[in-house]
């Protein structure tokens, strides 16, 4: 019988199709597996049992009447808790949103709903996607199933450590700076920022507007692929989404799945790499790239040199749009209030609110991002920063030129431990080093594992860029590199993962966190 | 409520020149809000015409409205912008209750509309170049409401209460360069440009207008330099200046009290100030200076909005008449002197007088009316002539009874005496009070006759040859008539009986 639990959404699809299995009992067997392992894991931030079960049960009742509602109807999802979702809660990882129940839907999350895939729950992730570690969300860190005392990466760790646990097939996040890619490489799983406006960001919380991106994780390429094609495509409710088909997407990766990449070229981005990446990572790039001219692929390597500026850049625009976005968190209309002893004026009741509901990590982006704003400063930082992003368009339009895709290390390291870079933010910065470029300049990424680093045994992730809009040689290279890895691994390397059972020991079985009662003078006000 | 001291308008004139800078915001008429579907009317339940976007819900994004974006370009061409190739939207970052977002969605330094000019006639006749320095798009914010204070003002409240209803709703800013050397005329002509821009607007059809509901609402910069220096003072920003009769009173009370300061060895604090129309005083707001850091940014949920040459043309030849252009042929067209034109504007009677024609009264006739009749009256009541219950139709259909000889202007008077009674249509009016002129020969005959028996000695002139003398003779048989006889019958029919 079929392992669903380990099995790819795509596996799932093809048992709900043969009628082997039906979406409640899959839904019932991912909810079982969060109540076991979530008090270890700490990827949920809110559980959704009875919703999921309904969505589960109208789906079979589509699948047995013979319209199913799309490809993936029926299999669960876990969604980041940085995307509104109406009737749940939607926290961002954040105390200042405790309590907040979104009045409506992000654009994903009703093609979600649209096209039958039941909601698992909310993921865990660093307080308004600002972390590389999930260790800044306000409810605690999420642990890396790899290894519980290291990080996950972050913004998005809950939903890649989700997959990675087996408690969900798939999952969504958001990537600002590497948010989707980052936690995929450090959890051995498959995470895709989509080319800038190829989803819809409508219900997506901002951190900054001009680099968020929401994309698919799950265990396998084709499985990003097939999300990828319900969460895609053009929303009139964001304007900076792109009026085009989202492409065949799943078709590409079942091409690439072949094997052949005969005439592709791909490009070894100079700088990224080197110095400051961990040797086992190196390593484990170097043996992919072999894996990739074994397919006929041609290598050559670009350089971009206007990348060395990318995180800085990063740090200003980022800030910048944050400490604007985040203005909105006054307590005057939903979220925590805190009034203050005496006879506070509003003012005083916004200041005592936002900081009581705010995290040093966003109290930090604030203040860096007020600054970089004010006048007199604007134009030597922000529009600086925009100069830069604009070099670093030129220099992946050029390696463009040279390349099909560029291709590079996800993160510079694997997953660090717990607490080990939290007081050092600049440390922590540097692992999106080669994820941020790009968000600056909208271009697509994926973030597949490519082994394990011989120092340390945890996963490694290979990064692979495309032009704009050509999200699809993502899935066709990603495919071809995942077939020939799995082939030399004899499995999916996942597989290779101490069994979370095993390894939580006396840990499995603590309840699951469904939900936590406020503990704050928290109130939506209507 | 104020102790501040004025220095006299005149005194003020001789030691100051006064710099204007007027800032008039335009809240469009669309059917929708600037960046989301909701209804974009006045009114309606606080906070019933909101949603996540308007009300800055985490998460929601902006839209633009397109129609917003077309009224703001026909008021740009209308006042002779240039309208930009290429523009975006900024966000203004500051925190306020009433402000969803904590930024407002407006344009910084890329205007959609820029480098105009509104040339506006001031009562004498002339003319005066208003230079427009830009006019942006922005939205509107919610409206604050304090409850529990003696002012209504936030300080001294009990608690606020914000209505977003308000909230998103498109406005138009438009903001003139500074106005110098206008000296005692500058608070003349900073009503007459607000007047005539509204005007304009009203032409456009892109907004309700209405200053007293706020769809119009003007901001008045000023500041006073040492007399023929040509330098700029310290500005002080007077809002919520919400009637024509204001914007005027409300330059010339801050030249005046500038001018006390400045004339005393005081300087003039960079504040906004609050007009009051009630007690016409402004009182200090909040100090305001340039160094106010809204940390403008370009919106980065929005794509910039690049209007296609072909639709700045489109739009500029079907712009309507505009009230200049349309004043120069109403007066062509009716063929009154520039005097009776003036005045025809100046009493606000201009579209009343339009309506009045266009129902089918004399060019003359229809100013008589309005300009004498109505002025006066309403000058009595202390209310706009527009405002007395008479309409054009009206005036119109009273003027064709006169001109069918069924009524005279004393009889047309008791008409609209009826009219402004609420007694109905002016032939029910002329019905019910009984005012229609006699022409009945048995009628007048015994009027007549009774006229002549009273006055012997009129009737023995009349019957030796001076017929001029007849009028005598017409007043007694108009008295004995009630004024409703047919005066011209009336004469006939007294010669016919004394030659």
């Amino acid at each position: 019988m079929t392992d669903y639990l380990r099995a790819s959404a795509a596996d799932l699809v093809t048992a709900l199709e043969a009628g082997e299995t039906t979406s409640v009992a899959l839904t019932e067997l991912f909810l079982g597996r969060i109540a076991a392992v979530d008090g270890a894991v700490n990827a949920f931030l809110h559980v959704d049992r009875e919703g999921a079960l309904a969505q589960a049960t109208a789906s079979d009742a589509r699948r047995a009447a013979g319209t199913p509602a799309s490809t993936l109807d029926g299999v669960p999802i876990a969604v980041k808790d940085v995307l509104a979702t109406e009737g749940l809660p939607t926290t961002c990882g954040s105390k200042i949103l405790e309590g907040w129940i979104p009045p409506y839907d992000a654009t994903v999350v009703t093609r979600l709903r649209e096209a039958g895939l039941p909601i698992l729950g909310k993921t865990n992730m660093d307080e308004f996607a600002m972390g590389s570690s999930t260790e800044h969300s306000a409810y605690g860190p999420t642990h890396n199933p790899w290894d519980l005392d290291r990080i996950p990466g972050g913004s998005g760790g809950g939903s890649a450590a989700a997959v990675a646990a087996f408690q969900a097939p798939l999952a969504i996040g958001t990537d600002t700076g590497g948010s989707i890619r980052q936690p995929g490489a450090v959890t051995g799983t498959v995470g895709v920022k989509p080319t800038y406006g190829g989803v819809s960001r409508y219900g997506l919380v901002a951190m900054a507007n001009s680099l968020d991106q929401a994309g698919p994780v799950s265990r396998t390429v084709l499985d990003s692929a097939l999300l990828h094609e319900v969460i895609g495509g053009h929303d009139p409710r964001d304007s900076t989404s792109i009026d085009q088909p989202v492409g065949a997407l799943a078709d590409a990766a079942r091409q690439g799945a072949s094997g052949d990449l005969t005439g592709l070229r791909v490009g070894v981005i100079k700088e990224l790499g080197g110095e400051g990446y961990q040797v086992g990572v190196e390593a484990s790039f170097r043996e992919s790239l072999d894996l990739l001219v074994s397919a006929g692929a041609e290598v050559v390597e670009v350089s971009c040199p206007s990348f060395v500026h990318a995180l800085a850049a990063y740090y200003l625009i980022m800030p910048s749009e944050a400490s604007s976005n985040l203005a909105k968190f006054d307590a005057m209309r939903y979220g925590l209030r805190v009034v203050p002893d005496g006879d506070p004026s509003a003012e005083d009741v916004m200041r005592a609110s936002r900081d009581a509901g705010f995290g040093d990590e966003v109290k930090r982006r604030i203040i860096l991002g007020t600054y970089a704003l004010s006048s007199g400063y604007y134009d030597a930082y922000y529009g600086q920063a925009q100069k830069v992003r604009t070099l670093i368009s030129r220099d992946f339009e050029a390696a463009f030129e040279q390349a099909d895709v560029l291709v590079s290390p996800t993160a510079p390291t694997t997953a660090f431990k717990l607490g080990e870079k939290l007081d050092d933010p600049l440390a922590m910065y540097l692992n999106d080093l080669a994820t941020i470029p790009a968000n600056l300049a909208g271009v697509p990424g994926i973030s597949l594992p490519s082994g394990l680093a011989a120092e340390d045994g945890l996963p490694v992730g290979f990064q692979v860029l495309a032009p704009a809009l050509a999200d699809d040689r993502l899935y066709r290279v990603g495919a071809a590199l995942e077939m020939l890895l799995e082939k030399k691994w004899g499995g999916p390397l996942l597989a290779q993962a101490p069994g979370l059972d095993t390894v939580l020991g006396g840990r499995v079985g603590r309840s699951a966190p469904v939900s936590r009662p406020p503990n704050s003078t928290t109130g939506e006000k209507a | 409520m104020s102790t501040d001291t004025l220095l006299s308008f005149e005194e003020s004139l001789e030691k100051f020149d006064p710099a204007m800078g007027l800032e008039v915001h335009v809240e469009l008429n669309t059917n929708t809000k600037m960046f989301c579907g909701c209804p974009a009317v006045f009114g309606g339940e606080p906070n019933s015409q909101v949603c996540p976007t308007c009300l800055g819900l985490p998460g929601a994004m902006p839209v633009v409205n397109a129609k917003a974006v077309e009224s703001a370009m026909r008021i740009g061409l209308a006042l002779n912008c240039e309208i930009a190739e290429w523009c975006r939207f900024a966000r203004k970052n500051y925190f306020y209750p009433d402000m969803p977002k904590n930024f407002q969605t407006s344009q910084y330094d890329e205007p959609i509309a820029f480098e105009g000019y509104l040339d506006v006639e001031l009562e004498g006749g002339e003319i005066v170049r208003v230079d427009i320095e830009r006019a942006h798009m922005e939205e509107d914010t919610g409206k604050s409401l304090h409850v529990g204070g003696a002012t209504g003002r936030i300080h001294g409240a009990d608690h606020s209460l914000v209505d977003y209803n308000r909230a998103g709703i498109p406005l138009i800013e438009i903001v003139t360069k500074p106005i110098m050397g206008s000296r005692e005329k500058a608070p003349e002509i900073a009503k007459a440009y607000v007047a005539q821009l509204r005007e304009l607007i009203v032409a456009l059809g892109v907004s309700d207008a209405r200053m007293d509901q706020g769809s119009i609402r003007a901001d008045v910069n000023l500041s006073l330099a040492p007399v023929g220096t040509g330098s700029l003072g310290t500005r002080t920003e007077t809002k919520n200046v919400n009637s024509l009769r204001s914007v005027e009173r409300a330059v010339r009370y801050e030249m005046q009290r500038h001018a006390a300061i400045l004339d005393g060895g005081g300087s003039i604090l960079q504040e906004t100030r609050h007009w009051h129309e009630d007690t016409g005083v402004t009182t200090s707001g909040r100090p305001k200076s340039d160094a106010d850091d809204y940390r403008y940014f370009p919106e980065p949920d929005l794509v910039p909005v690049a209007p296609s040459r072909e639709w700045v043309e489109e739009l500029k030849q079907t712009l309507p008449e505009l009230p200049r252009e349309k004043r120069a042929r109403m007066q062509r067209e009716w063929g009154f002197s520039d005097l009776e034109m003036r005045d025809t504007v100046g009493a606000g009677a201009l579209g009343l007088v339009e309506e009045t024609i266009a129902a089918g009264a004399a060019p003359q006739s229809a100013r008589k009316w309005w300009l004498s009749e109505m002025a006066r009256r309403a000058n009595d009541s202390g209310q706009e002539i527009a405002e007395l219950g008479v309409t054009p139709a009206d005036v119109a259909a009273v003027q064709a009874l006169v001109d069918a000889g069924s009524l005279n202007d004393k009889l047309a008077r008791q008409v609209f005496d009826g009219l402004i009674a609420g007694e109905g249509t002016p032939a029910e009016i002329v019905a019910a009070r009984g005012l229609e002129i006699v022409s009945d020969d048995g009628a007048l005959g015994a009027a007549v006759d009774k006229a002549i028996e009273a006055n012997p000695d009129v009737a023995d002139k009349i019957r030796d040859g001076k017929v001029a003398a007849a009028g005598a003779l017409i007043g007694a048989v108009m008295k004995e008539m009630r004024g409703q006889a047919d005066a011209g019958r009336v004469r006939e029919l007294i010669i016919e009986k004394l030659t």
